[in-house]
């Protein structure tokens, strides 16, 4: 057969040809050209699974764990293992509807998918915990526990200290935008826990997963070959004394104000009490989100570190350092006597500061009494010294005395959200009273610690380490070494002693005359402790909340033994009435003496310790303010909690971002009613703690 | 008549079957990475025939039974009975109407027991005889527009029943019949009408109205500037090819929009596009409509998914592949129907560009050798038969593998001797070594 159209075999080799090239360049395309199917394949069929390291544990000075972790459980549950599960039986435990229960389900299938397991519940309370444990086996295998680490609180004491730790936010992510956060992890937010984050949060591992097209994890990469290996975060040792800190807490109930107490020789701090603190194992666990709120919005702040965000006028406190910047002055010496007729007339007639004791003391003696015209009398002195040629430059060498003693500047302790306090400066005067126009006169109260200047508790407590040391301070400190290194040289400004000024030992020596006898007979002989010199020094101090004058604080600071001291400690009572001798100085003696002699045993002393702690000086404003809010959520009208300016406040007082609760009630109350909102704005009253203005005016004790 | 012995002897084309185990073999390791877990005992699952690649294993062991049959067989016996078995072919297909097995939605199964058969499928071979047969006919005169439309009656009356059973992609195979019938002297001008037109209507799908106007005008353009001297002898040439162009721009700008727009049904359209992996372009007025409505919107993702999920595993491969067993996109299962019509997504994450330039090439090979030995003949029934093989085989590959690349809409077409199946791959073995046998006697006449 003659065999036609042969040339058309190159046709058809042209087409084959031409179409595998077609193939292979497409191929190219896709291969070899874009990247883009490589990251799309990376994003659905890898899985970087973060493993998170044990956070360190912190150990107080006797290497008792204070915060450590311990394991609660999440329920998971796989949905497509559903079948004959006996969901009644599931729901009783965990105390729920089976309509709700068919919910969560249908929420977690449209979330995660049917073969993929999911939290059902997480962070199960004990009770619940210990039910399910009996009957899991009814449950298997569509459900099972998960163990996951938080922390916890052996002592339950020291909350404001040790801080907490919690979900990072969208806040958060963006002001450490450079450590490696993602969401859903947890960072430490207040206290140690911020401060040492880095060392506590160890290194997180990192293990590559294959995933299938359901989301599950199959196998390992490359059998874990590409993967990191997580390192547990590092152990702190702190010098807190938890047992004096349980102490101070049981001492400080029902009150407001704290305690602070500091080794001189170290700088560690001993105990450090803001009242009202909270049970520290709140803010772990399964309630977390609600405790949180509670106390972000509890009128009396319970979490806010007094002993460093909240500042006082000093009072009498004050005048120890009026001694010594008057006597390295050298316009008085130990035996310069002023007398008190009744009030100090240095200033003429205007509004004379009064004096409690009639006659004539010397150093010693104005201590002992706290005599106002004394002191007034040193600083008038002081400012108006002929050596300078104005008012400017002798308020400014004051004023580096007293920066130079720790006040007026932040002094860098390892807690987060100090405060610096204020020590008026000649330009503040300019600036209110115009320059040249004003004298020693318009600020005479400076002298006797009220007016313009203002101190934290810890402030104070450091300034009494510095008196006992007779001229040096180490910055106060809770960490004193961490396990494995300070590798991140946190610890470094805690290791120098600050002798900022070359006071001699004598001038010290008179001033502990007179605060030993302070508590011997003088103001402070609530704070007296058998067979130990203590020398203190009380303060009363005068506070306005709006321009109302609101009960006295009652101060009292000091140290211990006179001779080789080993505890300087302060503490303040807010608003509690009465002198600085009444309240602080005994919860001061009971301090010191629990820390010098190990144990409190004596039965009076025991009984003191009793009555103390039921003690209730809560202020009336705060009491009443507790009752409305409680009265107003009560009738679930929570748009007087929402209230942007009371969240401001609240915020701006405590230096803890809100945690994005109740936004979604913040949007439903836009849209409801606007008018009602109106009328509420005139209540709206922060609590008296939440002003720090607060006028203070002359007479201490 | 001298007797021959019935041997297999060295007159076989050794590289014909040299391909067909390198690309079978090739195939049962791309089946077994579809499948392989690393936890898994290799030996005990190849044996224990619960895996589909083991199962391939046995039906590739069974092929090669029937292949050594076939090549022990006498060639008269094929050019006896194309015609039986033609019929025989096509009772089948009708037979699957009745005793079918339901396998993913289509009825065109027959349980064996150890296998399904897939009519549709082998009557291909039977097809490729029949014409084979017809067009080697002395008294058949393929000039004549009768024996064409004849040809053509055999090779598309399968394609009735295949339509009926919802194979449209096995259907359309059938189409592949008109390679070897041009080669046989069919008019060329109805093939380039027809594949101009396909091709224009998948370009159509593809991309976008704006690159196909400027794709066709640059290609007018080049085929005016070379042919240039050619248009003083031939002045209807110009007008015809300024005709096509002008056609060509109100296909793609006119007609399929406005089917697109106003013939077809919203649902219909987006049927369609979503088969070659793109959203409906012609939808955009309605987007908001169409995001509210989110049922539907998850129904064409999920049509969208497996073109999306074969790009992402090939491209994912990169230029040498992630390895043997390592495609995270193959453990991962993301890729549906990957054993089967999606094979090559497989061998294109594990061995990359690399791997795929050498299958094609193997192919183009096998192609190119099966046109070669197609030549040799003497016999026209040989060579139409060698030519239906190669058009087989040419059109499953093209379309398989474009179809998994974003080239092609998704039609369920096998991959010649690599796709998991018995059906398909005993098909392609007993096609190849039909033409092995036949090529054997390539001395003979055979009528």
């Amino acid at each position: 057969m003659p065999v036609f159209h042969e040339s058309r075999k190159n046709t058809i080799r042209l087409i084959f040809i031409l179409l595998i090239v077609i193939i292979i360049l497409r191929l190219f395309t896709l291969q070899v050209f874009t990247s883009k199917y490589k990251d799309l394949a990376e994003d659905q069929g890898l899985f970087r699974k973060v493993i998170y390291p044990d956070r360190g544990i912190i150990f107080d000075r006797k290497k008792n764990a204070i915060l450590k972790n311990t394991n609660i459980s999440d329920l998971m549950v796989t949905p497509n293992k559903l079948k004959g599960i006996d969901t009644l039986a599931l729901c009783n435990i965990l105390d729920i509807d089976t309509a709700q229960f068919k919910k969560k389900i249908i929420e977690l299938i449209i979330k995660n998918g049917r073969s993929r397991p999911s939290v059902f519940e997480a962070l199960l309370s004990p009770d619940k915990m210990a039910k399910l444990n009996e009957s899991l086996y009814k449950f298997t295998p569509a459900f099972y526990l998960q163990d996951r680490s938080i922390r916890s609180f052996p002592y339950e004491a020291a909350a404001n200290v040790l801080g907490y730790t919690a979900e990072v936010d969208t806040n958060f992510l963006k002001k450490h935008p450079d450590e490696g956060y993602v969401p859903g992890d947890y960072a430490g937010m207040t206290g140690l826990e911020r401060s040492y984050e880095k060392v506590l949060m160890g290194v997180r591992g990192i293990e590559y997963w294959k995933r299938d097209n359901k989301n599950r994890l199959t196998e390992r990469m490359e059998n874990g070959q590409y993967d990191t290996v997580e390192i547990a975060g590092q152990n702190i040792y702190t010098s807190i004394d938890i047992e004096l800190q349980q102490l101070g807490e049981q001492l400080m109930k029902n009150k407001l104000g704290s305690i602070v107490a500091i080794d001189p020789r170290t700088g560690g701090v001993l105990a450090m009490v803001s009242a009202p603190t909270y049970e520290p194992n709140y803010l772990t666990g399964s309630e977390r989100r609600k405790h949180f709120s509670e106390l972000f919005l509890n009128p009396s702040l319970p979490l806010l570190n007094r002993t460093v965000s909240a500042t006082y006028s000093p009072g009498s406190t004050f005048k120890t350092l009026q001694a010594l910047i008057g006597l390295h002055e050298g316009v008085i010496n130990t035996d310069t006597k002023f007398s008190c007729s009744g009030a100090f007339y240095g200033c003429g007639g205007a509004k004379p500061m009064k004096c409690l004791d009639l006659g004539t003391f010397d150093l010693r003696g104005a201590i002992t009494v706290s005599d106002n015209t004394y002191f007034a009398n040193v600083m008038q002195r002081v400012i108006n010294n002929p050596k300078y040629p104005d008012v400017e430059s002798s308020l400014s060498s004051w004023d580096n005395y007293m920066y130079s003693f720790g006040l007026g500047h932040k002094l860098g302790i390892d807690i987060p959200s100090e405060k610096s306090g204020n020590i008026p400066k000649p330009e503040t005067y300019n600036k209110i009273y115009g320059k040249g126009r004003w004298n020693f006169c318009t600020f005479r109260s400076v002298s006797i610690g009220q007016g313009e200047v203002s101190v934290t508790p810890l402030q104070v407590a450091n300034e009494m380490a510095y008196i006992a040391n007779k001229g040096w301070y180490i910055t106060p400190h809770v960490v004193d070494s961490i396990e494995g290194g300070d590798k991140f040289g946190l610890l470094t400004k805690y290791k120098n002693k600050n002798k900022p000024t070359d006071i001699p030992e004598e001038i010290f020596n008179t001033v502990h005359d007179g605060m030993q006898n302070v508590v011997d007979n003088g103001t402070g002989v609530g704070a007296k402790v058998k067979d130990i010199a203590i020398c203190g020094k009380t303060g009363t101090v005068e506070n306005y909340y709006r321009g109302v004058k609101q009960q006295n604080h009652s101060f009292f600071c000091g140290f211990a033994p006179r001779n080789n001291p080993k505890i300087a400690i302060m503490c303040v009572v807010e608003n509690s009435g009465g002198f600085g001798g009444t309240y602080a100085a005994p919860i001061v003696g009971l301090m010191i003496e629990k820390y010098l002699k190990d144990s409190i045993t004596e039965k009076p002393r025991k009984d003191k310790i009793e009555y103390l702690s039921k003690l209730n000086l809560f202020p009336k404003n705060i009491n009443k303010e507790i009752r409305r809010q409680d009265s107003i959520r009560h009738s679930k009208d929570k748009k007087y909690l929402t209230e942007k300016g009371y969240i401001k406040s609240v915020k701006d007082t405590v230096g803890i971002e809100e945690e994005q609760f109740d936004n979604e009630d913040l949007h439903d109350d836009k849209s409801e009613s606007v008018p009602q909102k109106k009328s509420e704005k005139k209540e709206i009253k922060s609590p008296a703690v939440l002003e720090n203005k607060k006028k203070n005016k002359k007479r201490t004790q | 008549m001298y007797q021959r012995k019935p041997v297999i002897s060295a007159e076989k084309d050794w590289i014909t079957i040299a391909l067909f185990f390198i690309i079978s073999i090739i195939g049962m390791l791309c089946i077994f990475s579809v499948e392989y877990k690393s936890n898994d005992h290799f030996l005990q699952s190849l044996f224990a025939f619960k895996k589909n690649y083991s199962k391939q294993f046995i039906y590739f062991l069974f092929c090669l039974v029937i292949a050594t049959f076939i090549l022990l067989m006498d060639s008269k016996l094929l050019t006896a009975t194309p015609n039986i078995l033609y019929i025989i072919g096509i009772g089948l297909m009708i037979l699957t109407f009745i005793i079918g097995k339901n396998v993913n939605g289509s009825k065109s199964w027959i349980p064996l027991g150890f296998m399904n058969l897939q009519p549709v499928e082998t009557c291909k071979i039977f097809t490729a005889l029949a014409l084979s047969k017809y067009l080697s006919r002395p008294e058949t005169d393929f000039n004549k527009s009768r024996s064409q439309m004849i040809a053509s009656f055999i090779c598309f009356l399968p394609i009735v029943f295949s339509l009926l059973q919802n194979e449209t992609g096995l259907a359309l195979v059938y189409f592949a019949f008109l390679l070897p019938m041009f080669r046989e002297g069919f008019p060329p001008i109805l093939l380039i009408i027809g594949a101009s037109l396909g091709l224009l209507l998948v370009s159509a799908l593809l991309f976008t109205t704006l690159q196909l106007i400027i794709a066709i005008t640059l290609l007018i353009i080049a085929i005016i500037y070379f042919l240039k001297r050619k248009f003083k002898r031939h002045k209807n040439l110009l007008i015809t090819l300024i005709g096509i162009w002008l056609f060509s721009i109100l296909f793609v700008g006119v007609i399929v929009p406005f089917l697109f727009k106003n013939v077809f049904q919203k649902y219909q359209t987006e049927r369609i596009f979503s088969m070659v992996g793109r959203d409906n372009p012609y939808n955009k007025e309605n987007e908001t409509n169409v995001s509210k409505n989110s049922t539907k919107a998850a129904t064409k993702e999920k049509e969208n998914y497996n073109v999306k999920q074969s790009k992402i595993a090939i491209g994912s491969g990169g230029f040498w592949g992630k390895g043997f067993l390592k495609g995270t996109q193959t453990q991962g299962n993301f890729v549906p129907e990957q054993h089967t019509d999606f094979i090559f997504t497989s061998l294109g994450e594990n061995f990359g560009f690399v791997g795929c330039t050498i299958l094609m090439l193997l192919y183009l090979t096998l192609l190119l050798r099966i046109v070669m030995i197609a030549e040799r003949q003497r016999s026209a029934f040989s060579r139409v038969y060698a030519y239906s093989v190669a058009a087989i085989i040419f059109f499953h590959v093209a379309v398989n593998i474009c179809m998994t690349i974003g080239l092609a809409p998704v039609i369920g077409i096998t991959l010649p001797l690599m796709s998991y199946g018995g059906s398909s791959l005993l098909t392609f073995t007993i096609l190849i070594f039909i033409l092995i046998r036949l090529d054997a006697d390539r001395q003979m006449v055979l009528r």
